[in-house]
């Protein structure tokens, strides 16, 4: 108050006297008053008031101070204003009339601030939480009788526990139980016999190399990784139209598991394979796992929306898949529970921002002589086509009015309309529009045009005769079309070096942009240490040496497909939500063994499955089940229900149908009729595959987002709309109806009957099918009760109704 | 009975209490042992469907909801505006329409006046369109809510915020929160089930999905042909002798296997097939309407084709309600009217209308519409203006997409009947009195179910996720 009286009667000499100041009437107020939340536990809008930079520069809104001009400093109009939702603070008393006065005076005269304080370094975020921490591995305990070191920290701790691990599993359940767990097929009879017969030492190691070697391997495993993805064959959302190359991505992920690719490069080219030095379209193709996004062709959608739902997909994906974060909380807000700032995010998702959607060719080997050989009589057909029904002369005038319709909206209702539904329609349709005849690639010319036959049928104040005649001209094209081999083309992400700058978005909506950030890693990690940086420096910063969480996220989660269950169980959320690792110096150390192994995911696979702890029976125990029902302990083996694409190969295999090619497009097996009738205006056509594609693994079939297929759903596949870090395993009445009564269990089987039929003699060939679908000798009882179920149904196919019961047995979709 | 065995259900019985006391399960422990066996035994206490109490006694035991997908338009169905008579033709107020988003409409569109006649309906006297007559007679037990908004501007994502309460994908419908607060009642049919008439929404599955949620609480879609229930019917050839032959096997095999092992899932498994069993008879007996009285379908207009498939799905709806299942979700595509309102919008009237009108006075004659919550709405409006895409055709316009403002209705289950909730300005543009967002709704919805909106939860990623996202209140005007 001295003050201010003071500043009364000299206010014509105050600029000179210095009038309030800061570090006396300013600073102790904004701590007192404003640095609960925008201080430095938390900085709510990006806005701080404890460091004299960061209040001088401002929160996501923009600056908060005008030096000279108090009236229009943000900060002083917050703190006067009178209304509820607008004025600071949000609770409490106001700020005093003396304590306004003295904000605005400092204002007024300058804003000034000592040098001292203006010279303090923001301090860097820091966190004691576990998974941020450095990895360093971890010395293994010594522990008697522990071959490895997985089994040496889990014995250590079942001994602190004073309880001991189970014994081995049986040979049989072992085989069994490493086929699933690495090809996801269950073993043949020749595999059986060969392994079980094989008393030499380390036989499971030679088991285990094999099947490492197999390319069903890389099936398996990319089923997993796809999971991350959201793989689908589909845009999503109402048009929900089919992505006829998806699969390139699908395959190229498969090639890479299969390949032993280390996961470094892996991470690296998918997620910026277009800006290696040294890309491919392999490499460019990798990027396929940016493109799993969903796309929204409803017409009245906003681009830029739809585009900003896109960049959150992205950006919430790679979160969870190499990080473990739930940063998807900070779109909106400053993470409330992870040292996730709103900025933090918008630096994250800026990476993704300056990138374009873009198709590419990318023929498979041998395509290209066949497509050159029919292009020309192609390109002789489809111009003389173009000619007889005027499309050279009644395109240009088409192109005019849809020019005029993005120029001067509101013009012609009908060319606003189209030219809406084809924006949602034809990515890049605008850019196209705009561009001139002279100035497009073939494929944007080809791109018009073929619209314009196939979609456009109302085009006021053109010739009505001749746009009639388009119908007739649809169908021809669509004939000649049908000649040409078209090449495979590829869905890619390709680096825009010219896209603006990422701008905040407040409260996390897409129209309400907020001040720019640059691309850059959260900051509680390691810093990115690039300027400028791109995808390609956030990728190889997701894989370098002291990136705590990828290493720990990626190990966490091979881990969980082997006990069920992660170290860590929340293996989507290493945050402080997410729950604790049961065993962290075993977590340390397989992260670190897999992080200094040069990333080699086999080595990963083989350490595991080598060790006794994976090894062990699955049987529980009495003190078990008392002390540790949910088998975080380890004291032994965990039976999994089968995720749903294994449990139909599982049934393919045993029965014989499997078709075991690897790769390539994908298949729709028999659903009953009707499955596709809940999608928009029933427009997704399910077109049964037959031959040989029929029988393909489950990882094959398409996914139609809007209405997948059936028996996926039921058997907890998740709905690839988000990452999926673990599926449930759920168990449910439709699983049972699943099973008995879909064609494609009744025909796998009727097959198995067949097929024991061939191979074993009358009176065993329920035992043997038994054998087939467990991977074990069955016992007497069960033998008996085979015999009495083929004796009840002696008049109705007996040995197809066994199988039936085998395949529909718990026994036959766990894993052991 | 062996060691194990006596082991097995003593850890069952624990693991009961504990359930207990984290407030899911709610049985008797006397029930449990009350002795269908042992995998019965275990089977309930693993089963994630058993009925369960809401956080206070709910008036709605069941939930249809009649999902007219696509948008129905609020001024010419349930809130009448006379006004828009007088600005017909004429462009409406930039000062209006620049508060409005819009797909297909520029901003100058021209007001469109409704074509329809509106009449007063029953003691409580609300006024419904000439288009709407069945459901009319029911005004008296009928919240008409005329202040209901989304931000959602887009088909899909409007869907997902309805059933949701998001945009975004993933999350649980709220079906699927229903039968995971409350289980089911029904041994025998699904506790969630989905009826679809006319051709296909956009949100697809994603309206019926249990999210992140057990896959055990995701609607299950009951067709209109084929299996009612996929993969109901038995296999060609086989028997029911055949059948019921290998369902024993399979149990006596799981039993050895059980024992073995020690392993509860199996428990479960096995009682699941034996669902599965029951429901191959009760889905049949379900859509066996030959021993509905013929009054009644003809109440419903099953003797006519063009109501006969809505008709049918909502004499379905009271049929599963009276078997106990808790919620049903009846989707009818689409009333999308962007051109040719009235053909397009009078024909989704004569289609749909009888049935619902039937359904709510059907339930009320049997005494169910007390515990039945009836909901009926889309998942927006439509504009006051005009959308017009061919200037050449007199009948084209239509109406554009209209969040802000629109109307559905709510019947029974702890709803006060012969009200209207909320008030429109005169065009209809925006609400001028008590605006009921959806989420709101939803916590209505929940509240007649026994449920604190804000206390069911389920965490995911780190966080406590709930139907009503981060906003919701309980509309007490609404509540009886």
């Amino acid at each position: 108050m001295r003050m201010l009286v003071f500043l009364a009667v000299f206010s014509l000499f105050a600029a000179a006297l210095s009038a309030a100041d800061y570090p006396s009437d300013v600073q102790p107020v904004l701590r007192k008053r404003c640095s609960g939340c925008h201080g430095a536990a938390m900085q709510n809008n990006g806005f701080r008031v404890d460091h004299a930079p960061s209040l001088m520069k401002g929160g996501y809104s923009g600056k908060a101070i005008e030096p000279g001009q108090a009236d229009a400093s943000l900060l002083v109009k917050r703190i006067t204003s009178d209304k509820k939702e607008f004025q600071m603070p949000p609770a409490g008393p106001r700020l005093t009339p003396d304590e306004v006065e003295a904000i605005k005076d400092w204002i007024n005269n300058g804003a000034r601030i000592p040098e001292a304080l203006l010279a303090q370094p923001l301090p860097r975020r820091q966190s004691s939480h576990w998974a941020f921490q450095p990895l360093r591995k971890p010395a293994v305990p010594v522990v008697d009788g522990a071959a490895s070191p997985i089994d040496a920290f889990v014995r250590a701790r079942l001994a602190k526990e004073g309880i001991a691990p189970a014994p081995e599993a049986s040979k049989a359940t072992l085989l069994r139980r490493v086929s699933l767990d690495l090809t996801g097929l269950p073993p043949t009879e020749e595999e059986m016999r060969e392994f079980l017969s094989d008393t030499r030492p380390e036989a499971y190691e030679r088991l285990v190399d094999r099947l490492l070697a197999s390319p069903h391997y890389g099936e398996r495993w990319a089923r997993h990784w796809l999971d991350l993805a959201h793989y689908a064959d589909s845009d999503g959302y109402e048009k929900d139209l089919e992505r006829p190359y998806a699969w390139r991505y699908r395959d190229w992920v498969i090639g890479a598991l299969n390949g032993g690719m280390p996961f470094d490069r892996f991470t690296i080219e998918q997620l910026a394979g277009d800006l290696l030095p040294d890309r491919t379209v392999s490499t460019e193709i990798a990027t396929g796992f940016l493109r799993q996004v969903l796309t929204n062709r409803e017409a009245g959608v906003d681009r830029d929306e739809s585009r900003f739902e896109q960049l959150v997909n992205r950006t919430n994906t790679v979160s969870t898949t190499w990080l473990g974060l739930t940063t998807g909380c900070s779109q909106c807000h400053d993470h409330k529970y992870d040292p996730i700032s709103q900025k933090d995010y918008y630096a994250l998702l800026s990476f993704f921002d300056r990138s374009g959607e873009e198709m590419i060719d990318a023929p498979i080997p041998g395509q290209l002589g066949p497509y050159l050989e029919h292009l020309p009589e192609y390109k002789g057909k489809r111009a003389a086509l173009l000619a007889k029904y005027e499309v050279p002369s009644l395109l240009p005038e088409w192109e005019g009015h849809m020019r005029t319709a993005i120029e001067k909206p509101g013009a012609q209702a009908e060319y606003d309309f189209q030219l809406t539904s084809m924006k949602a329609m034809v990515d890049g349709a605008q850019k196209i529009l705009l561009r001139k005849p002279g100035e497009r690639t073939e494929r944007e010319q080809e791109t018009l045009e073929d619209y314009f036959i196939k979609s456009v049928s109302l085009a006021p104040g053109m010739d009505k005769e001749k746009l009639g005649r388009l119908k007739e001209a649809r169908k021809e094209l669509a004939e000649i079309d049908k000649t040409l081999p078209r090449p495979s083309q590829a869905m890619v992400m390709m680096w825009d070096k010219d896209a603006p700058a990422t701008r905040i978005r407040v409260g996390g909506q897409w129209n309400k942009l907020g001040v720019p950030v640059d691309a850059d890693v959260p900051g509680v990690l390691p810093e990115l240490g690039a300027a400028r940086a791109t995808r390609l420096d956030l990728a190889r910063w997701l894989v370098r040496a002291d990136n705590p969480l990828t290493p720990r996220v990626i190990a966490n989660r091979v881990w969980q497909e082997y006990f069920g269950r992660g170290l860590v169980r929340t293996s989507e959320d290493f945050g402080k939500m997410g729950e604790k690792p049961t065993h962290p110096e075993l977590l340390d150390w397989l992260a670190a063994e897999f992080r200094d192994s040069g990333w080699n995911m086999k080595s990963l696979h083989r350490t595991i499955v080598l060790s006794a702890t994976y090894r062990q029976s699955s049987q529980t125990r009495p003190e078990l089940r008392e002390r540790d029902p949910e088998n975080t302990l380890l004291a032994r083996q965990q039976r999994l229900r089968l995720n749903a694409e294994t449990i139909r190969d599982a049934a393919l295999s045993v029965s014989g149908l499997l078709n075991t090619r690897v790769g390539g497009p994908s298949v729709k097996p028999p659903q009953p009729a009707g499955v596709e009738q809940i999608t928009y205006a029933n427009s997704s056509r399910w077109v049964t595959s037959t031959g040989p594609d029929r029988y393909r693994r489950g990882l094959y079939i398409h996914f139609q987002r809007t209405a997948p297929y059936p028996m996926l759903m039921n058997f907890d596949s998740p709905d690839s709309t988000v990452a999926c870090s673990r599926r449930a395993r759920s168990n449910t009445s439709l699983q049972a109806l699943n099973l008995m009564n879909d064609e494609v269990f009744v025909e796998a089987a009727a097959a198995l009957a067949w097929r024991v039929e061939q191979e074993a003699p009358a009176g065993e060939r329920a035992a043997y099918a038994a054998r087939l679908a467990w991977g074990r000798e069955p016992t007497a009882q069960e033998k008996a009760r085979l015999a009495k179920l083929m004796d009840d149904l002696a008049s109705e196919r007996p040995l197809t109704a066994a199988c039936r019961a085998l395949l529909n047995t718990d026994e036959f979709i766990v894993r052991p | 009975m062996n060691d194990l065995r006596q082991f097995q259900m003593l850890h069952s019985r624990r693991k009961l209490l504990g359930e207990m006391a984290g407030g899911i399960g709610a049985m008797a422990l006397g029930d449990l042992f009350a002795g269908k066996g042992y995998a019965a035994t275990a089977a309930k206490r693993t089963d994630p469907l058993a009925p369960k109490a809401p956080h206070f006694p709910g008036k709605a035991k069941s939930v249809i909801f009649l999902f007219m997908e696509g948008g129905p338009s609020q001024m010419d169905l349930l809130d009448p505006k006379p006004e828009l008579k007088k600005y017909h033709g004429q462009p409406a107020p930039a000062s209006i329409t620049s508060k409005l988003q819009l797909a297909f409409t520029k901003p100058n569109a021209a007001i469109l006046a409704s074509s329809r006649e509106f009449k007063k309906y029953g003691q409580s006297g609300i006024e419904f369109s000439d288009w709407l007559p069945y459901m009319a007679q029911n005004a008296d037990d009928m919240c008409v809510v005329r202040s209901m908004y989304s931000e959602a501007f887009n088909h899909h994502p409007a869907q997902l915020m309805l059933f949701t309460g998001t945009q975004q994908f993933g999350r649980p419908t709220m079906g699927a929160w229903t039968l995971y607060g409350l289980g089911s009642e029904s041994d025998n049919l699904p506790g969630f089930v989905v009826l679809s008439s006319g051709v296909g929404t956009s949100g697809g599955a994603t309206n019926f999905s249990s999210g992140f949620l057990p896959s055990t609480y995701q609607g299950t879609l009951l067709r209109s042909s084929g299996d009612p229930i996929l993969y109901l019917s038995n296999p060609g050839g086989v028997t029911p002798h055949g059948q019921r032959a290998v369902f024993d096997a399979v149990r006596d095999l799981n039993q050895a296997k059980l024992d073995e092992t020690g392993d509860m899932e199996i428990a479960s498994r096995m009682a699941s097939y034996e669902l599965a069993y029951r429901m191959q008879t009760a889905g049949p007996e379900l859509t066996d309407l030959s021993k509905e009285p013929p009054e009644t379908l003809e109440m419903y207009g099953i003797n006519d084709e063009k109501t006969k498939q809505f008709g049918t799905n909502c004499l379905l709806a009271r049929r599963l309600v009276e078997r106990g299942v808790r919620f049903i979700l009846l989707m009818d595509a689409s009333w999308d009217s962007h051109t040719n309102l009235n053909t397009k919008l009078k024909e989704n009237c004569a289609k749909t209308d009888r049935g619902a009108g039937a359904l709510v006075k059907d339930l009320k004659q049997r005494g169910l519409l007390d515990s039945t919550l009836v909901v009926w709405g889309g998942e927006f409006g439509r504009t006051p203006m005009s959308e017009v895409r061919n200037t050449a055709d007199a009948d084209n316009a239509g109406r554009d997409h209209h969040p802000v403002a629109y109307s559905m209705w709510l019947a029974g289950g702890g709803i006060k009947g012969g009200q209207v909730v909320g008030k429109t300005d005169d065009l209809g543009f925006f609400i001028t009195e008590d605006k009921v967002h959806i989420h709101d709704l939803q916590a209505t919805m929940m509240h007649c179910l026994g449920f604190d909106h804000t206390r069911l939860t389920y965490r995911f990623m780190g966080r406590d996720f709930r139907l009503t996202d981060i906003a919701g209140n309980v509309v007490k005007k609404m509540l009886a």
